[in-house]
């Protein structure tokens, strides 16, 4: 947890606030007050609808750091769980609930107890394209059933295939480092 | 109706780890729960901003810009340019999805969808800027996009094999 940067602001969010400025005041410019307060309600709703959900993932996130032994963190999904570490991510990707503002506390709160880079890149990209609740809540509605169950068959092997790629570029990398 | 479901299950979650934490003794739990409450807190202002503003940033692009060069007969190239559009996307649950959608009806090829489909799912750079960076090791985060890069591609070619949907 220490490696994460805790200041109140920093440049990712002062970026997408800039670009959240401009596209409001094209907004504004085009549409007027009327357009503006549109867009700010369907906005709001969402907001309040993920809310809860982000305090879960919070604690969520906080007590499997208290619960988990480092050690055994380490030995599921560490440097060395070897292909069953990158299959049991991928796994509990597919099968938690919430959306990327749950997933990104609770991946971030395994790495900081021992998971490797690999399972955490897993994790998340199997929660991205396979998770069922991100399929089932808002790309069912918009696809379809069928374009759905296609796209989730055509991406089933790429969670394990970003995991295992993100490892051999950490060897790479870390073999580099120390024997140049 | 399912969004209620997830919330309500990701309570249960919480809830089932935080009796497993009380069990372990009551300052283990008045720790972590803490550490939950601050990092919440610490996001708040920046999903305010992102969720927020997504809509803005949605509202503001041209909605045809997409469909426009996303049809069946653009083949590899058309499959590129919806990985790039779908990497400039901007995040929120909802803008990635209707756009594709909308490029399927006005006559996109379904490859081309997936991969931006796709792209907008794993790497869109305003979800990276406003929620993943702040939320993850950044060195992760970019490790991440970096291995996920051919992904999209990947996905649109495995539909165009298999020639569905």
């Amino acid at each position: 947890m220490s490696a994460r940067r805790r200041s109140a602001f920093d440049w990712s969010t002062a970026v997408i606030a800039a670009l959240v400025l401009a596209a409001a005041a094209k907004v504004w410019l085009q549409g007027g007050s009327a357009r503006m307060l549109e867009v700010l309600s369907a906005d709001l709703g969402l907001f309040a609808d993920i809310l809860p959900k982000v305090f879960a993932g919070c604690l969520i996130g906080a007590f499997v750091t208290q619960l988990l032994p480092r050690e055994m963190v380490a030995r599921w999904v560490g440097a060395e769980s070897g292909f069953a570490g990158i299959l049991v991510a991928t796994m509990a990707g597919a099968i938690l609930p919430g959306g990327p503002f749950t997933i990104y506390p609770v991946a971030g709160a395994f790495l900081a107890i021992g998971a490797d880079a690999g399972a955490a890149i897993a994790f998340i990209t199997s929660w991205t394209l396979l998770g069922y609740n991100r399929a089932l809540v808002w790309e069912m509605p918009f696809f379809g059933y069928d374009f759905v169950f296609w796209r989730v068959l055509v991406a089933l092997p790429f969670p394990v295939l970003a995991g295992v790629l993100a490892r051999l570029a950490v060897r790479a990398i870390s073999a580099r480092l120390i024997d140049p | 109706m399912i969004s209620l479901t997830v919330t309500l299950l990701l309570w249960a979650v919480a809830a089932g780890l935080a009796l497993a934490v009380v069990l372990q003794g009551k300052l283990a739990f008045h720790m972590s729960a803490r550490l939950g409450v601050l990092e919440f807190l610490r996001l708040l202002p920046r999903l305010a901003i992102g969720v927020i503003g997504s809509g803005y940033i949605a509202a503001a692009l041209p909605p045809d810009i997409v469909s426009q060069w996303l049809g069946p007969d653009s083949g590899p190239l058309g499959v590129v340019i919806a990985t790039l559009a779908g990497t400039l996307t901007p995040g929120g649950p909802v803008v990635g999805f209707s756009i594709g959608a909308a490029a399927l009806k006005g006559g996109a090829g379904a490859p081309q969808v997936i991969a931006y489909s796709t792209a907008w799912a794993l790497f869109a750079f305003p979800r990276l800027l406003a929620f993943e960076l702040p939320m993850m090791p950044p060195r992760v985060v970019w490790l991440r996009v970096l291995v996920s890069l051919p992904i999209p591609l990947l996905a649109a070619a495995g539909a165009m094999l298999i020639g569905r949907p």
